[in-house]
């Protein structure tokens, strides 16, 4: 049993956490092989496996990192590369094309009913909370018959964006009539799907870590009554069982690392997206709750990071939905 | 990373799992199914059968007369017998005295004492806790005074688990009652048959006298039972407290109760259908099998590192929080199963109420019995605010 990375991981985590350090772009991260890392061989990458994928959004997580990696790369290339698009999958890994993929459709929460049809190659319908849609070179798009390509930009295509909480941008996607070419069945997306609710765990993982880091410091800092107010038991044990979840987490994204590719991938997927997601709410309102005051505040580095962690539990099926598919897997 | 067990750990497993198919009672494990009391010829006749196997201290080197086991070794045992049912290997001289008698007992104590261990000679009990030191052992009262050959003993010794079966206690004592409060400690080996010894039990919640009190009056101790140095019990009494710590996660005992809470869930109905089905019901049980999926790992992980050579630290404190409130949190599932079941208590604490028989099914009164049993669990073994405590220093440096 060996819960370690390979040295090539480790060495990638590292390169990849110097570079964030700097403050680097998206385009940085393409040119250090963050996107290929994502992707297996004969995808045109050179890693793809649960603990490739780990590494990678730990890392970014840590850096509270705002990148097209999950929804372009896993997500999208990921697609692409399991429905025969290995070029655009491998133009999508090194940052080349730029893919979001259209799933969610206004009012169904998260239970996937689709109802955006296609007739003559062209698609029409309406798409809620597509990431990245705006910047896109690329849609993928489920409709009810399957999975479609759009080259962007397209006739009959309308968007309309806005800011996420996680820090990136998405956008409401209008199809009237717009040109699209099949690509594959909707089940293409299952190991993409799988994939990407990894990155956005082990992401989630990293922002916890760095939540609780600075909140120790803080606690270790900030003095009331004449000493820190880490030193008072009522903050202390708080902090411990913070700490207690955060490991549960860490063993749940382990947990999904290791099954990506066996038969009980999508039971470890419910399971640690839901522990995940609840442990992340968790983590967001009591590191606010810890800090005070401070923890309000926009200006303080905080408040991205527990954005994106309750960003974290919203996307791709709250911890409830995901309760509910691991009651149903169970049962099955 | 390669989260798998090595062909030779499941070479192990089936070994360990083909044992306990082959050797272990069913009237036994029936028993620790149900969560019914063992009587002290029953924990003795599973030890026998385990020691002729030389299984019964899996944690000690083959030297001393153990098995060797890995860590890993330790914890597939565990969990495989947790799974069958097989009663619990007692701590107290495997577990606790027999590591601390290797490190630091003379050649004499080890010769004298660990052999009678493994053969059932002796059954041992703990002396640690008092009236006025829980949490707060370092507070031990119970005093030993040094005249001629021998150390006069007085005090008293509480939770003392299974110690009206015990025939040796090992104890803290204070011997330098002017030293600050870890210092003049000693770690002292008492027989339970010395004259001024009385042991009185301690029923508790689910009706069982699982734990005594024992009272020290002129208690005359040789001085070649003490163990190590006198006034360094301190460091021996935290070495043993790291041994007891191992498998303080419980993952095999979590595991089988899972399994238990689900056979019940199946068969009690509620609104026509399995309670099983019952989604809220359904929730609470999803709920915490996940979090028993992350323990695991979290249990994993850390037995890796130990077998990597890292000590255990402060992150046992987290598994001992984290496992017994799953652990916990199961038993309450299965009382809450069980409906109105739940509500009858024959129990021997209740006068007369020997030989009434409990309604429903076999495992509706051992769902209470381990309810109640059970909130022991967050309490022993450093309450589980204490282990917090201990996270918040060691591991954040609050």
């Amino acid at each position: 049993m060996d819960f370690a990375f390979t040295e090539e991981q480790a060495m990638l985590g590292e390169s990849l956490a110097r570079t964030l350090d700097r403050g680097s772009d998206a385009a940085a991260l393409f040119e250090l092989g963050a996107g290929a890392a994502l992707l297996p061989e004969d995808a045109g990458g050179f890693g793809g496996t649960g603990p490739d994928i780990l590494m990678v959004f730990r890392t970014l997580g840590r850096a509270v990192a705002v990148t097209p990696l999950l929804d372009g790369v896993v997500l999208g290339a990921g697609i692409l590369a399991a429905a025969g698009e290995g070029d655009l999958a491998e133009a999508a890994s090194t940052g080349a094309a730029r893919i979001a993929v259209a799933l969610d459709e206004p009012g169904q929460r998260f239970d996937g009913t689709v109802r955006t049809t296609a007739r003559d190659g062209l698609l029409t319908g309406e798409k809620t909370v597509v990431a990245g849609a705006e910047d896109a070179t690329h849609l993928i798009v489920l409709a009810t018959d399957g999975l479609y390509l759009v080259d962007v930009p397209a006739d009959g295509l309308a968007m309309r964006g806005y800011p996420l909480m996680d820090g990136g941008r998405a956008a409401e996607v209008i199809l009237a009539g717009t040109p699209a070419r099949r690509i594959g069945d909707a089940s293409l997306l299952d190991a993409p799907r799988a994939a990407a609710m990894l990155a956005l765990c082990a992401d989630a993982l990293g922002v916890m870590e760095r939540s609780v880091e600075l909140t120790t410091e803080y606690l270790k800092t900030r003095k009331q009554f004449g000493r820190p107010i880490g030193s008072f038991q009522a903050i202390q044990h708080r902090m411990a069982d913070l700490l207690t979840e955060v490991e549960q987490a860490r063993s749940a994204v382990w947990n999904l690392a290791g099954n990506l590719d066996t038969p009980d991938r999508d039971r470890h997927v419910a399971a640690t997206k839901s522990l995940v997601g609840r442990v992340a709410l968790y983590v967001a309102e009591e590191t606010i709750q810890l800090h005070g005051g401070i923890g309000m505040t926009e200006e303080y580095e905080l408040a991205p990071m527990a954005r994106r962690l309750i960003a974290a539990d919203a996307r791709f099926g709250d911890s409830d939905h995901h309760l509910e598919r691991f009651i149903a897997l169970t049962a099955a | 990373m390669d989260m798998s067990f090595t062909p030779e750990d499941e070479a192990f497993r089936a070994d360990v799992r083909k044992f306990l198919h082959d050797r272990l009672p069913a009237r036994l494990s029936e028993k620790v199914r149900l969560h019914e009391e063992l009587t002290k010829a029953e924990i003795e006749e599973w030890h026998a059968i385990l020691n002729e196997r030389s299984w019964l201290a899996g944690n000690w080197p083959v030297q001393f007369g153990g098995a060797g086991w890995t860590a890993i070794q330790r914890h597939i045992f565990e969990e495989e017998s947790a799974l069958a049912h097989a009663p619990r290997v007692l701590p107290f001289g495997i577990a606790m005295l027999g590591p601390v008698l290797q490190k630091f007992g003379s050649k004499e104590q080890q010769d004298r004492f660990l052999p009678r261990i493994l053969n059932g000679q002796d059954w041992w009990c703990q002396g640690y806790s008092e009236p006025g030191a829980g949490s707060d052992l370092a507070s031990v009262k119970t005093t030993a005074v040094r005249d001629g050959d021998t150390y006069v003993v007085n005090g008293q010794k509480t939770w003392t688990t299974l110690g009206q079966h015990a025939n040796w206690i090992f104890c803290l004592v204070r011997t330098d009652p002017a030293a600050k409060a870890q210092e003049g400690i000693s770690f002292l080996l008492i027989d339970m048959n010395s004259p001024g010894i009385t042991v009185r039990p301690i029923v508790l919640l689910e009706g069982t006298p699982e734990v005594n009190e024992v009272f020290f009056d002129d208690v005359r101790v040789p001085v070649e039972n003490l163990v190590g140095e006198e006034n360094k019990g301190w460091t021996y009494a935290k070495y043993l407290l790291t041994h007891e710590r191992t498998n303080i996660a419980g993952v095999g005992f979590a595991t089988a109760a899972m399994a238990s809470l689900k056979r019940i869930a199946r068969a009690q109905v509620a609104n026509g259908r399995p309670l099983s089905e019952n989604p809220l019901f359904a929730a609470r049980m999803a709920a915490v099998e996940i979090d028993l999926m992350a323990m695991s790992t979290t249990n994993l992980r850390m037995l890796a590192q130990a077998a990597a050579g890292q000590a255990p630290g402060a992150e046992s404190s987290m598994l001992k929080l984290k496992g017994t409130q799953i652990r916990q949190a199961i038993n309450d599932l299965a009382r809450r199963a069980v409906g109105p079941w739940a509500l009858a208590f024959p129990s021997e604490a209740v006068e007369g109420a020997n030989d009434d028989a409990a309604p429903g099914p076999a495992e509706a009164a051992g769902a209470t019995r381990a309810y109640l049993n059970n909130r022991k669990l967050s309490i022993y073994g450093g309450s589980n605010e204490i282990q917090r405590g201990i996270i918040a220093k060691s591991l954040l440096g609050l």
